[in-house]
């Protein structure tokens, strides 16, 4: 009769605490949830433009409250957390050769952080 | 006697759901960190100046039909790719039952948020 | 010379008389040369030769010592005391596998997902020996040779939470050996491998967490692997829905 008994180990639900790469997953992941809800203040945004400029300026006016203010710091950090993680991970993705070696990653990484500094000051041209 | 099974394989839908994903992340990656400084920090600060923002300058942004369709990609596309994300992290947190239910309420949170943010547009158009 | 002494527990666990496993300590010469096998090694030979490890080449190429160390998984043959001196290390079988017995786990798992890829060259046609060798050059060997280092140590998918959380997950080392296959170009198994590839448990299970390729021995990149695979899945799926067989 055969002795093995193997034991399977239970996964702790909160794994992702246990190691801090798996914890910066998770707060790459989370990052998400802040820009889902910013994504949604700006729709409400453009639902109060639609009618008429006092709703329009009330939205606007109601961004000025603090806590307004401290969500969208908080979403300004974690939207560009999620850019540096984007921009650091995404190399994986290109599959191109260049004289029989593979593209320097450090070269597509350094090519998105000047498209980002350009997109950053263009959206500063349009509203300005 | 011996049974053999002959595998069968299943293709998944998720190609429509991660290239909306890598779409909606791209864009994110490069746009919402100043987005979200200028509309949500600077301009309600008063930072940059009194005019930013105005109701004039962004209706008539809004209802033009360029200014229409920037404004549906920075607001609907980058919710493709947030759901997608709370998709999968739920399955990280640990909620492993009813899968289809959490996919039908995520992507369908992200098409109606679409659908709504679409629909206002060509409203004021 | 005083004699320094290193802490190392292991997590023990005896099929035959243990329920869980337990953490049992011992303490050891330290030595700045000696790698955690070796340490194995001490202990089994001078302290408790019940403890129960694999291992085999000694030198980071038989795939066989890995276990957690300190929580991250690692070749014991690769680590070395120094790294962990004067803190105590921990030693514990390979995370998201069964345990069989002490550091020894249950590999069943992961062998039928290698063996389920087809991880050999399927040839167009058979050739015959006087039609001389396959030819390849040194480019085409580039686009695959990274992804063939692979020696099936399980490093990754110890360090996978998506393995952990279902293991019907295919997983970083099975799907690195796909890209591996279906990028070299004397191999015409693409189609083959692309039905485990698309699949749910395929790469369409991986969230890109990342750390497989961090704890990888062997520098294979097997997150890289996947993304890659998940670009020719999609197109894959582009091309289904124009002409569905």
């Amino acid at each position: 009769m055969s002795k093995r008994k193997p034991y399977i180990r239970d996964l702790p639900v909160d794994w992702w605490m246990k190691q801090l790469f798996y914890t910066k997953y998770m707060i790459r992941e989370g990052s998400s949830v802040l820009v889902t809800i910013y994504a949604l203040v700006l729709a409400w945004g453009l639902f109060r433009l639609s009618q008429g400029e006092v709703a329009f300026n009330a939205w606007l006016g109601s961004l000025q409250s603090p806590l307004a203010i401290i969500f969208h710091l908080c979403a300004f950090i974690l939207a560009l957390y999620h850019t540096i993680t984007w921009f650091s991970l995404s190399p994986k993705l290109v599959d191109i050769q260049v004289g029989g070696k593979g593209l320097d990653e450090r070269i597509i990484i350094a090519v998105e952080y000047i498209v980002f500094a350009i997109a950053t000051v263009i959206c500063f041209l349009v509203v300005i | 006697m011996a049974e053999t099974f002959e595998k069968v394989y299943k293709r998944s839908h998720e190609p429509i759901f991660w290239g909306l994903f890598g779409a909606g992340g791209m864009l994110t990656a490069f746009i919402s960190p100043a987005m979200i400084l200028i509309t949500g920090v600077l301009v309600p600060l008063g930072l940059l100046g009194h005019e930013t923002l105005s109701y004039e300058k962004v209706h008539v942004f809004a209802t033009s039909w360029y200014g229409a369709i920037v404004l549906f990609i920075l607001i609907a596309l980058p919710l493709w790719h947030t759901l997608h994300r709370i998709f999968h992290g739920l399955h990280d947190l640990g909620f492993h039952k009813g899968r289809d239910i959490q996919q039908v309420f995520c992507y369908g949170f992200a098409f109606a948020v679409s659908v709504f943010v679409g629909t206002i547009l060509l409203q004021m158009a | 010379m005083t004699d320094n002494i290193i802490e190392i527990g292991i997590l023990r666990y005896r099929p035959e008389e243990d329920d869980k496993p337990v953490m049992q300590t011992y303490e050891i010469p330290y030595n700045d040369e000696m790698s955690i096998l070796e340490a194995l090694h001490y202990i089994k030979d001078h302290l408790d030769s019940t403890v129960s490890f694999r291992w085999s080449c000694r030198m980071a190429i038989c795939g066989s010592c890995g276990m957690m160390v300190n929580g991250i998984p690692k070749l014991g043959c690769k680590v070395f005391l120094r790294d962990y001196y004067p803190k105590k290390v921990t030693l514990e079988p390979l995370a998201n596998f069964p345990i069989e017995r002490d550091l020894v786990v249950v590999m069943d798992d992961f062998i039928k997902k290698l063996e389920a890829i087809k991880p050999h060259i399927i040839s167009k046609k058979k050739k015959c020996l006087t039609e001389g060798t396959h030819k390849q050059t040194p480019a085409e060997m580039e686009k695959y040779q990274q992804f063939a280092m692979c020696i099936n140590c399980g490093l990754c998918y110890a360090a996978c939470p998506q393995y952990a959380l279902d293991k019907k997950f295919t997983g970083p080392a099975a799907l690195a050996l796909i890209a591996r296959y279906n990028r070299d170009n004397r191999d015409a198994g693409a189609a083959q491998r692309m039905e485990i590839v698309n699949q749910e448990e395929g790469v369409w299970g991986c969230t890109f967490v990342g750390y497989c390729s961090v704890v990888c021995p062997k520098d294979v990149d097997p997150a890289a692997a996947i993304q890659l695979l998940k670009i020719d899945s999609a197109k894959d799926y582009l091309i289904g829905m124009f002409k569905p067989d």
